[in-house]
């Protein structure tokens, strides 16, 4: 039976295990300029194994074009595993920075507030400004952000989105698919 | 034992018996020359005129031979000059290491004289790019090029050297190991744990789902891509098609890889596919690609393409799966594992009613009489003069075309020709590459006026080394592909196809101290022939062809594959 794809656009996260080599990381950004699509955020870790990396890139797009960016992702040597995860089967988590304007107490008093409510935290405050770090789903990140907005934000540093997938998979887990593009690669 | 960083080179290059490379030298590799100046016993050097030649011969060589090619350059322009050459490769997996160096390590990334990142460049084009930075890495990094280039789906390799790694004072620590040792060795994991080489089995379930597919077909097709030629499965691919008695097209890469003169074989598919083919592909129950990865000159329309066909695709590389064509079924693996194993449990099958439907529509390969030379007299002339294994190298356009209609290729590597990248100039840089590797076989040059200017001055290769390379000029004074698309679909508006100018080849040979000839009718032609064959040297042979000539059939780009264009006879059109 032929693969049928899912046509809509929607946010995909691609976890991409790759060898922590110079070059790898655009050699992996690169095969989302080729086919002209942006990528909406790239994080790149160090995991539980020496010498491996995890780059986290969300991109919208349909099922089709994600599949088919995956596969030429898998194919690349310093590649070992990629994950396609979509917002049912996976967490996914941000960190952002933000710095606001408050000079009066009661912004202050204010800002302190939503923080809380948010569960977020201030880790600097300065006569002018506090800044505000958080932790959490990109929708709650950006509820919060908004909130901010009112008392004039200075500055935003956000980190791309993380994901993993929700159970007891994970991305080591040897499988077919896996097995068949090493064939490409390294089969004598 | 410590040895000098270059002389390391030179023994990695002999670990992989490598006897022959190709290249152009240049102020940054100087280092390097040097070593080699050492070594001429041992490493054969073929100095071309420019680089591109270079990598195009080191990518002949390789297709012919079956062994990786070799070819060097230096920083800067030298490394750039070769993109070209690297693109054809990757496009057509052929295995070719490209050894280049760069600007020292204190000058890395000031634009210093003749720097460019060539490993950055590099990277969308090889399979893997190396920039090295150590000289102790020089081992690890020249066994590990190798052995990625010529395993699983082969492809290019570039290792780029820093001058300052290639000094006459860098020693690095060195033991010969053979490379069919060393592809299994320790150092070649730890750069890189997953360049490690496995030999996975091909799954049993997949073969035994296929064999229950080919039971319930009553009309199967096959198709015989580059995947048969690579890896050299032609013997269980042409058991295959016999036990499945089912018609076989051929891409243009899958030359060689069933033979053209085969019952069986119904000739090209696609674009400039036979009649036969390309109706076999739109009324076939199931679809057997072997090696093929549906590229838009064979899958035209992807939704229309074998549309009641269930679509099984077997290749070694798992991201050519669903890439160009939604597949109903896959196997991945080499070309001659998987068919060998289909092979053990598949019987003997007759189609007889399919392969009448199918097999008459095939047209007539006899060239009709006339007094202007044509297109398929050439190729007859050389069909029945040349030696049957003689390598044929094209270069690309209408005449690649009628070459892989009219001749018959019967062997993995007999068919030289740029299918994927589709470069001009690649003929001439193969041929002399091929003749370089198989000194005991002919190789034709088959090339048009147009592309036989991109190259020519390779010429002087073929003298210099006393090439015997015959090239068949199709001289039609045009553009002769282009010219035939702004014929049909462009209202005859032909703009900037017209090559009314020289050389004269007769005498651009002779300026090269080769022997040249002009044919215009298909006597002198067949004269022209045995004498080029006959003379010693190198030689070109300049056909003069009407300009108007098509390739037919054609169907045009994103049509339907049996929406013909141009029929296979003038005069049905």
């Amino acid at each position: 039976m032929k693969k049928e794809f899912d046509t809509t656009r929607k946010l995909y996260t691609l976890c991409i295990l790759v060898e922590d080599i110079p070059g790898v990381l655009s050699q992996v950004a690169r095969l989302f300029s080729r086919k002209g699509y942006n990528i909406e955020s790239i994080v790149s870790g160090a995991t539980d194994r020496p010498g491996i990396t995890r780059i986290s890139i969300e991109i919208l797009g349909d099922e089709l074009m994600i599949d088919q960016i995956a596969a030429q992702c898998r194919k690349l040597l310093p590649v070992q595993a990629v994950k396609i995860l979509d917002e049912e089967t996976c967490i996914r988590q941000e960190n952002a920075f933000v710095k606001v304007r408050a000079a009066r107490r009661e912004e202050r008093d204010e800002v302190i507030q939503l923080v809380n409510i948010f569960h977020a935290k201030v880790i600097d405050v300065d006569k002018e400004a506090l800044t505000i770090y958080t932790f959490g789903n990109p929708a709650k990140v950006k509820a919060l952000i908004r909130m901010l907005e009112d008392f004039g934000i200075m500055e935003i540093a956000k980190t791309g989105t993380i994901a993993i997938e929700r159970g007891s998979h994970t991305i080591y887990d040897i499988n077919k698919l896996r097995e068949e593009y090493d064939y490409g690669k390294n089969v004598l | 034992m410590k040895i000098p960083a270059t002389q390391a080179i030179m023994e990695c290059l002999l670990e992989q018996e490598v006897d022959t490379v190709f290249g152009y030298p240049g102020g940054t590799i100087l280092n390097v020359y040097d070593e080699l100046y050492r070594y001429q016993g041992k490493i054969r050097h073929v100095l071309t005129a420019h680089e591109q030649g270079a990598a195009h011969a080191a990518d002949g060589y390789a297709r012919s031979t079956g062994k990786v090619g070799v070819c060097f350059a230096t920083s800067g322009p030298g490394a750039t000059n070769l993109t070209t050459g690297i693109a054809t490769a990757y496009l057509d997996s052929s295995p070719v290491v490209f050894i280049t160096c760069n600007v020292g390590e204190s000058l890395l990334g000031k634009d210093a004289f003749q720097e460019v990142d060539s490993t950055g460049i590099a990277m969308p084009i090889t399979k893997a790019a190396f920039l090295v930075r150590d000289a102790q890495t020089i081992p690890d990094v020249m066994r590990q090029a190798f052995a990625v280039a010529a395993s699983g789906r082969p492809g290019p390799v570039l290792i780029d050297f820093l001058k300052n790694v290639t000094a006459p004072t860098e020693m690095v620590d060195y033991t010969f190991i053979p490379w069919r040792e060393n592809r299994q060795c320790e150092s070649i994991r730890h750069i890189n744990a997953s360049h490690q080489l496995k030999e996975p089995e091909v799954d049993r379930q997949d073969i035994d789902t296929l064999l229950e597919m080919i039971a319930q077909s009553q009309r199967p097709l096959l198709i015989c891509g580059g995947g048969v030629v690579r890896g050299k499965a032609d013997q269980q691919f042409r058991t295959f098609a016999e036990r499945m008695d089912a018609p076989v097209a051929i891409t243009v890469m899958g030359g060689g890889g069933f033979p053209g003169s085969h019952l069986l074989t119904t000739g090209m598919i696609g674009m400039h596919g036979s009649q036969a083919s390309n109706v076999a592909c739109d009324e076939c129950d199931l679809l057997i690609a072997v090696g093929c990865r549906f590229s838009d000159r064979v899958a035209l329309d992807p939704k229309t393409f074998a549309k009641q066909a269930k679509i099984v695709q077997i290749d070694i590389d798992r991201a050519e799966i669903d890439k160009n064509i939604l597949t109903d079924h896959h196997i991945i693996g080499s070309a001659r594992q998987v068919l060998e194993m289909l092979n053990e449990k598949l019987p003997q099958y007759q189609h007889p009613e399919w392969k009448e439907r199918i097999l008459p529509l095939r047209a007539p390969s006899v060239a009709e009489d006339s007094e202007k030379l044509t297109p398929q007299q050439v190729l007859e002339v050389i069909r029945l003069q040349a030696p049957q294994d003689a390598i044929v190298a094209t270069d690309v356009g209408q005449h690649q075309m009628w070459a892989i209609k009219y001749l018959h290729f019967s062997y993995p590597g007999q068919l030289l020709t740029s299918g994927g990248f589709g470069t001009m100039g690649f003929g001439l840089g193969a041929a002399l590459g091929a003749q370089m590797g198989n000194p005991d076989k002919r190789v034709i040059h088959i090339t048009g006026d147009g592309c036989f200017r991109m190259n020519c001055h390779e010429l002087c290769t073929v003298e210099h080394y006393g090439l015997p390379v015959i090239s068949v000029v199709f001289n039609n004074g045009t553009l002769g592909m282009v010219r035939q698309w702004q014929n049909l679909i462009y209202g005859k508006r032909f703009s900037e196809t017209t090559l009314d100018r020289g050389p004269d080849f007769v005498k651009l040979a002779e300026a090269y101290g080769l022997h040249g000839y002009r044919a215009t009718n298909r006597q002198e032609m067949e004269e022209a022939f045995r004498q080029a064959l006959s003379c010693g040297t190198g030689a070109v042979i300049d056909c003069v062809l009407d300009m108007d000539e098509m390739v037919r059939p054609m169907v045009a780009a994103g049509s339907p594959i049996t929406k013909f264009l141009l029929t296979e006879q003038e005069a049905s059109l």
